[in-house]
């Protein structure tokens, strides 16, 4: 008989649930070997009733995953069937639509057994740099060739690893020890989650999550609903336009807010591109989901009660809702986009709240180096895959300038140009602030950044560029002006597209400067304070100051005196 | 006749300076308010209390050992020097620009802390090493002097120095400061490659920053105080406590200030590893709770844990990743915002919160009756019947159940239909989890299990949480040791000579080179014996050789302890199996068919820690005195049951108090809930054990 808890030992648990989770995560940072997890943060873990609903999820990782992995464990049970659930089992997949969107994430689930009871499961997701095919890049045509599929299946069973799987996998991926390094990571972190449970239901005796779960979704569904019924009950629709692959790519939305949910619809959305950015429905939904949840209720943890209120739709065959076998690889450029355009809808209802457009999606690019092939290449020359994570500038605030190369709304970090060098011979020759990028107003949009990759003596290299804002930076709000847009170049002048696998010759370097956050509010508005710090810090340029703010050419020259002198502190 | 040792302690902390003399194993010890103007004021003047208290002369001290706040709140309040830094062209930014991502999600009104150089201090210079050392553009010397020339206009005080990959070759980060010296000679210069010569840029250049920012000022600080302990007749030499847990010389906390940071913590942690000792205890967990926040601290083997890397001064709720990151030898804890006067609320979860806000003094917790309305831990554990109202801080504050009462129903129990003690269950529950939470995640992430260890409790607020925590944790055994209101100074008189040196190399165990090998860690022996040997020319000295491992690939490297005989006769399958013996415990099993690598290496010189005289634990033999009788509250049973009230002080050898009891004494109360007995150890430590 279960032991009768009140809300006092309820709350406890609760706590000791999301403490447990982010153990889980922390576990796999620890153990992961792809950078992406390991320096990025680019992960998801949480824990799931015997439904699959999910009860807490670590705070450490990134939207995309956090809201997407909530859906997952749903369709483990149901491919599995609940009868072959055994203990001692770990189950895996990288299907986009049951996962988190694309096949570069693994998402492995474990189930939780107490007292030869299933009471739950553990699941976590993690970024991999390879899974084979084509590389992590947008050319794909479809799903096919972006790498091997693995369909929901089992890794172990009672628990002895399948070695055919495991074959599988490494004959298909150009860093098999890596790759199979993660699985194993992916695999531990669940097994630390699960100990952790395990320990705190024999503190509690309890036989199942039954009472404690009740207790975690009822009073986070409650403490949603009231938020949004504090919210007036008003329509708007939102669009922005960006670069896409092949042509522009529209995202529109229609906002509804209801007494007990708030429904976003992609009607109106641009259809499929040929190339892989698309999105599957999941990786859209989270991306909302989470833009309304930083607006309306940021401090309720993520469960399956606490997202349930968000309900998301998109047309079939959308970009936002992308069927197999469309490709999707950089699924991420359009879902990091999804924010902005939620905010287009959510300003005509809560003015005040939301940040102007910024950078949106991650400036990302991955560099496959080889030994040079137009001359003899010298013989510690290596093939490498080194993928890099990098941020633009984050939109303008109401109250608060935007965050200079800082990533939002992506969750992750970037790594050190130290360590990426150690990943391969690949050399970062630049990585800072880009001044004037910004875009001005009340409130200045967050700066982008330059960075320059070549590659070390005797090596060439293929970039594969995801990058977006070239053609469409990010629009200023309220008055405030635009970001400054993508430009990539080599340093021999040779043009370069955003998006795209690209040779980059032995001695090259490619150059690369991201987008700028947007303003906020009128550029004559801004505190001449900020201006004048603005300058002294070089965030903008005399000319910028000038042209932009209005500052008299004497204040200009009185103000870069007083840097000289070192006055200016 | 016998010689006495006659040796200070001090400790600087927030609010009070600590002061203990001892002589021989006699202590007298005091609390003094500290002179933020001239912290050294409070030395002097606690100083001449504690030689009054024993009747000895200033003179007849023959050592002192210093512990510091100062350096940490120069980087918290941002009091440094005006500073410089130099870095390679191309990378002015990193201290800025951090790792590019926000600490906390949710927030969309989230500001990042500023660097501590704005970004006019920051200049580069061309020149370029690449990761395996090598040169891919000199430096030139031409360069260096134009950077230097605009140092000179703007009239920096102190320079930093950190250059891409300056870990593998400091070849062009000697030649800035070859320069510097030169052209500059009153500047002070801090180089990267010296300072913290680990991979990954952006905590490198932090640490660095955070050296010369601070170095002036404490430079400045320690020559004053060494000029006033002079006046007042001093003459023995004065030691640092450093935040590696050992003491190293005044020059060497000039030159390496940073490495002062959190001293007063780390000697804290030195006095529970002192006490471990005299039980011969060899997994302790450290426990010190004061008026805002706690710390929990792992001792194995009666050596507290350290790490590499650190994050100081945190901005937003103590959480991670909003403060700046340190890397040096340091003793690893956790520290959580909560303490006597961490304040409660409810969320919109309806879910009990508490902390990090605190009350602080004024207007303080409820309870005081200076206006406070918020319900404080303190005044949780006033309901709950912890403390006694009319003897709380030695009678000197009276405290008020009524508020309490009133601010517990007012903020949680109205929402939560709770009754002012329910509330203040909830309450004391939360508070005792999180902190239950920190030391369990801390254990989890150092492969331990905590069940297997002994709790040693200090700092004002500890003995009254300590005895529930390890309820939570499983832990069967709590000493509260005596003097705990000024552990850390005390702390500081049982720390030995010691420094840390550290070198990022890499190595895989398939390119295995004893030989090279060898000579790396000889290098690093003989540079952290010097340090040491500058201490004392003739104590023996041991060397602590640790390597970090992972497999080839990872991002987090795993410490494995080697032998001296290990370290000087490398053997590669030996590497292999300590690393794959110790990752199996952490994460549970090794992984197959990967090469392993080693990352960073570090030789810790030290002086053998002091001889303690064991103590003998005695079992009970009487039955304590008791003062009186009262109503306390026992979360385990979760109700109210008679407590016996015994006075500390009364308590001879033996003497037991079975719980529920409340063991009180001037400056705290151990609480003994009725799961556990406690029983005083001929020190004077309160031992609370399991009651059979």
């Amino acid at each position: 008989m279960a032991k009768e808890h009140s809300n006092v030992a309820y709350q406890v648990m609760w706590n000791r649930m999301i403490s447990v989770v982010e153990e889980q995560a922390q576990a796999l940072v620890r153990t992961a070997f792809s950078t992406s997890v390991r320096e990025a943060g680019d992960l998801s873990a949480g824990v799931y009733d015997t439904k699959g609903n999910m009860l807490a999820q670590a705070v450490t990782g990134t939207p995309g995953h956090v809201n997407a992995m909530a859906d997952a464990v749903a369709h483990f049970i149901r491919r599995i069937g609940r009868q072959n659930i055994m203990q001692g089992d770990v189950y895996i997949t990288n299907d986009p639509w049951e996962g988190t969107g694309h096949l570069h994430d693994i998402t492995m689930v474990t189930p939780s057994f107490h007292n030869d009871a299933l009471v739950g499961f553990f699941a976590c997701t993690a970024h991999i740099v390879d899974i084979g095919g084509r590389g992590f890049g947008a050319d794909a045509a479809s799903v096919y060739e972006e790498g091997l599929y693995i369909p929901i299946m089992k890794f172990a069973a009672g628990g002895e690893v399948d070695k055919t799987l495991v074959s599988i996998i490494r004959g298909n991926v150009r860093e098999p020890d890596q790759l199979i390094g993660d699985i194993y990571a992916l695999t531990t972190c669940n097994e630390i989650g699960h100990r952790r449970l395990i320990d705190m239901m024999e503190e509690f005796e309890l036989d199942d999550l039954n009472g404690i779960g009740t207790f975690i979704l009822e009073n986070s569904r409650r403490a949603t609903i009231e938020r949004i019924a504090g919210l007036p009950r008003k329509e708007a629709t939102g669009e922005m336009t960006v670069d896409g692959f092949s042509e522009p790519i529209t995202l529109k939305v229609k906002l509804t807010i209801e007494e007990d949910r708030i429904l976003s619809d992609f009607e109106g959305s641009s259809g499929l591109d040929k190339k892989g950015i698309n999105c599957p429905l999941v990786y859209a939904k989270a991306y909302a989901c989470y833009a309304l949840k930083c607006a309306i209720a940021p401090e309720i943890p993520n469960n399956a009660a606490s997202l349930a209120p968000f309900e998301i739709t998109a047309p079939e065959n959308s970009i936002v809702n992308a069927l197999h076998p469309a490709p999707v690889a950089l699924r991420h450029i359009v879902g990091h986009f999804v924010p902005d355009t939620v905010y287009d809808a959510l300003d005509k209802i809560l003015p005040n709240t939301v940040p102007a457009e910024g950078a949106g999606c991650l400036c990302n690019f991955q560099v496959s180096l080889r030994p040079r092939m137009d001359a003899p290449a010298p013989e510690d020359a290596v093939r490498s895959e080194v993928l890099t994570f990098n941020s633009g500038g984050s939109g303008a605030r109401p109250l608060h300038d935007g965050l200079n190369a800082t990533a939002f709304p992506s969750g992750v970090m970037t790594m050190p140009v130290e360590a990426t060098e150690h990943a391969g011979p690949v050399i970062i020759w630049r990585k800072e602030l880009r001044p004037d990028s910004g875009g001005a107003g009340a409130q200045r949009g967050g700066l982008g950044q330059y960075m320059e990759v070549g590659a070390r003596e005797g090596h060439e290299f293929d970039i594969q560029a995801m990058f977006d804002r070239v053609d469409h930076p990010a629009r200023g709000r309220q008055g405030g002006q635009n970001g400054a847009p993508t430009v990539i170049i080599q340093d021999d002048g040779t043009k370069m597209n955003g998006k795209g696998k690209q040779f980059v010759a032995h001695g090259r370097r490619v150059m690369m400067a991201f987008p700028g956050g947007a303003g906020y509010g009128n550029p004559s508005d801004r505190d001449a304070k900020l201006v004048h710090r603005d300058l002294v810090r070089g965030y903008i340029s005399a000319k910028v100051a000038k042209n932009d703010y209005g500052m008299p050419d004497a204040d200009i020259a009185d103000i870069l005196n007083t840097v000289k002198k070192g006055e200016a502190l | 006749m016998h010689k006495s040792s006659i040796r200070l302690g001090v400790d600087i902390g927030g609010t009070f300076t600590d002061v203990v003399l001892e002589i021989d194993a006699e202590q007298f010890s005091t609390k003094v308010l500290t002179t933020y103007a001239a912290p050294e004021n409070a030395i002097i003047d606690g100083m001449h209390l504690v030689c009054n208290k024993a009747g000895i002369m200033p003179s007849d001290i023959q050592q002192i050992i210093h512990g510091t706040t100062l350096a940490t709140n120069a980087l918290i309040e941002r009091r440094g020097a005006k500073t410089a830094l130099i870095t390679t062209q191309g990378f002015r930014d990193v201290i800025e620009m951090r790792t590019e991502s926000r600490f906390e999600q949710y927030d969309l009104n989230l500001n990042l802390p500023e660097p501590l150089l704005p970004r006019q201090m920051r200049y580069t210079v061309e020149e370029r090493v690449d990761a395996k050392g090598n040169v891919l553009i000199d430096l030139d010397r031409a360069k260096v002097e134009a950077v230097v020339d605009q140092i000179a206009e703007a009239g920096y005080k102190s320079v930093a120095v950190g250059l891409i990959h300056s870990y593998l070759n400091d070849e062009h980060e000697k030649m800035v400061r070859e320069v510097l010296t030169e052209k500059l000679p009153d500047v002070m210069v801090s180089l990267s490659s010296e300072v913290s010569p680990q991979m990954r840029e952006y905590e490198r250049f932090n640490t660095v920053v955070a050296n010369a920012y601070i170095k002036p000022l404490m430079k400045s600080y320690l020559g004053r105080l060494e000029g006033r302990l002079n006046n007042e007749g001093v003459t023995c030499k004065i030691f640092l406590m450093h935040s590696g847990g050992g003491i190293i010389s005044i020059e060497s906390a000039a030159d390496f200030p940073v490495r002062l940071v959190e001293s007063g913590p780390a000697g804290g942690a030195v006095f529970a590893a002192n006490i471990a000792a005299r039980y011969n205890l060899d997994k302790v967990l450290s426990f010190d709770m004061g008026g805002t926040t706690a710390k929990i601290c792992l001792i194995k083997n009666q050596t507290p844990k350290t790490s590499r890397v650190f994050e100081v001064a945190r901005t937003y709720r103590f959480k991670k990743g909003s403060g700046m990151p340190i890397s040096i030898p340091v003793i690893d804890m956790v520290e959580i915002g909560a303490g006597g006067g961490s304040l409660a609320h409810l969320d919109s979860m309806r879910q009990i919160r508490v902390g990090p806000e605190s009350a602080g003094s004024e207007p303080g917790p409820a309870c005081y009756g200076r206006g406070g309305e918020k319900p404080a831990v303190t005044d949780a554990d006033l309901v709950l019947g912890k403390l006694d109202p009319d003897n709380f801080a030695g009678g000197s504050i009276q405290l008020h159940t009524k508020n309490s009462a009133a601010a517990l129903e007012a903020v949680l129990g109205k929402t939560l239909d709770m009754d002012a003690q329910t509330a203040a269950f909830g309450l004391a529950e939360v508070v005792d989890e999180n902190m239950a939470n920190a030391a369990r995640v801390h254990a989890v992430e150092n492969g331990e299990d905590l069940s297997e260890y002994t709790m040693i409790a200090f700092g004002g607020a500890a003995p009254l949480h300590a005895a529930r925590l390890c309820e939570k944790l499983g832990v069967e055994r709590l000493l509260v040791p005596p003097g705990a209101g000024v552990g850390s100074a005390i702390g500081f008189l049982r720390a030995p000579f010691s420094f840390e040196a550290n070198r990022s190399v890499y190595m895989k165990l398939s390119d295995f080179n004893g030989s090279k090998i060898q000579n790396l860690l000889t290098d690093l022996k003989a540079e952290s014996n010097g340090f040491v040997r500058n201490c004392d020319a003739s104590a023996e000295i041991l060397s602590e050789f640790k390597v970090y491992m992972r497999y080839s690939g990872q991002g987090w490297e795993i410490p494995i302890i080697l032998t001296e005989e290990q370290a000087m006769n490398p053997d590669v399958d030996t590497f292999e199996r300590l690393f794959e013996e110790d990752y199996t415990k952490l994460f549970g099993r090794p992984v197959e068919g990967l090469d392993i690598e080693i990352t960073v290496w570090s030789v810790n010189a030290t002086t053998p820690a002091e001889k303690v005289a064991p103590v003998t634990t005695l079992s009970a033999k009487m039955t304590a005195d008791v003062d009186k009788q009262r109503q306390m509250f026992d979360p385990a049973q979760a109700a109210y049951l008679e407590a016996s009230v015994v006075l500390r002080k009364q308590m001879a050898n033996g003497a037991e108090a079975k719980g529920p009891a409340a063991i009180t004494e001037e400056e705290t109360t151990i609480i003994v809930p009725a799961s556990r007995t406690a029983i005083r150890q001929p020190d004077g430590c309160i031992d609370v054990v399991v009651r059979t």
